[in-house]
């Protein structure tokens, strides 16, 4: 019960926005042919957003299989650099180190980290974890089952996910004030965006990740310096 | 309509890929954890993977639309450092895109 109630607290800022996204994978996994059970497929198993919009087109295209595993891996790889920052030592066992590995998604990734290591319990990840998963796959089912008696989905709730991604950002840097950082990674973002376009996420990931090690280097060597 | 063994191979493969890349980054970091350069990082870069995801959000948007996704963003974020709420700023910046593009389009 405490655990349930502290989940339910802890995934209150996502919740919306994986209902409504969701909904609207739901509403697109119908509208393109396939069976309202998929919807329900796709976010339990598959469970990576972006992924998921992109596996809709991929298969009613029926695109060869290395083409979906190259996808996959391309829209999936930035989640390499959250390994970093993910307090995975706080959950125990194999099988707790499984969920809690699979459950990571972004919003996970910025929910947990917007908090000190310690101040998570493994329980307590798996938990917030689980929550966010219930949200998107009863959001795409519903989506699914009620997108066959709507003619197509609202025009711009996609923009939901852009407004949570800011929000988050928002989150993380109230918990550590650092101008610079958030400069850097604005100017990575809109360099990979205007170079690579399509495929900008992993160049944006590490620019940031360079930007934010010469930072580290020049500000060292200044205090050898001094 | 695709074939359900297609579509249960492309599911089976994405499942795999992606935890994969979830990970195994965590078994190449285990040891490196108690580095400096990993405990310089790690607080650091949340706020930049969500900067880039959000700047990835809207890489297509047509000039037509840039309004309705200008006046969203500046909603959400006005609404956040508000009311600090962040089921309020992502429902009041999505309404008001929504909005805006409908009454544009």
């Amino acid at each position: 019960m405490h655990h349930l109630r502290l989940a339910v607290h802890d995934t209150r800022s996502v919740s919306f926005a994986y209902l409504a996204l969701g909904a609207t994978l739901g509403v697109l996994v119908v509208h393109s042919g396939l069976e309202w059970w998929w919807a329900t497929v796709f976010t339990a198993l598959v469970y990576a957003g972006s992924l998921e919009f992109l596996l809709v087109g991929l298969v009613v295209a029926a695109v060869p299989l290395a083409t979906v595993a190259l996808t996959a891996f391309l829209v999936n790889l930035r989640h390499v650099f959250y390994a970093v920052s993910f307090p995975l030592h706080r959950i125990r066992g194999a099988a707790g180190k499984a969920l809690g590995t699979f459950g990571l998604t972004d919003e996970a990734f910025a929910l947990v980290t917007a908090k000190p290591p310690n101040e998570w319990t493994g329980p307590r990840i798996l938990w917030l974890q689980g929550f966010c998963q219930l949200y998107w796959v009863s959001g795409a089912t519903a989506g699914a089952l009620l997108g066959s008696l709507v003619p197509s989905s609202i025009a711009g709730l996609e923009f939901t996910l852009t407004a949570l991604f800011v929000v988050l950002a928002l989150d993380a840097h109230r918990t550590r004030r650092d101008v610079p950082t958030a400069v850097i990674a604005a100017l990575s973002a809109v360099v990979a965006l205007l170079l690579f376009h399509e495929r900008m996420l992993l160049v944006a990931m590490a620019l940031f990740t360079a930007g934010l090690l010469a930072r580290r280097a020049v500000s060292s060597r200044r205090t050898v310096d001094a | 309509m695709p074939d359900h063994g297609y579509v249960w191979a492309a599911v089976g493969l994405s499942f795999a890929i992606t935890w994969l890349l979830r990970a195994l980054p965590f078994a190449v970091l285990a040891p490196l954890r108690d580095s400096a350069v990993v405990a310089h990082l790690g607080p650091r870069l949340p706020v930049g993977a969500m900067l880039v995801l959000a700047v990835y959000t809207v890489r297509d948007v047509e000039p037509s639309s840039a309004l309705a996704v200008g006046a969203g963003l500046a909603a959400t974020v006005g609404l956040h450092l508000w009311r600090r709420n962040a089921m309020l700023s992502v429902l009041g910046g999505t309404a008001v895109h929504v909005a805006l593009l409908s009454a544009l389009g």
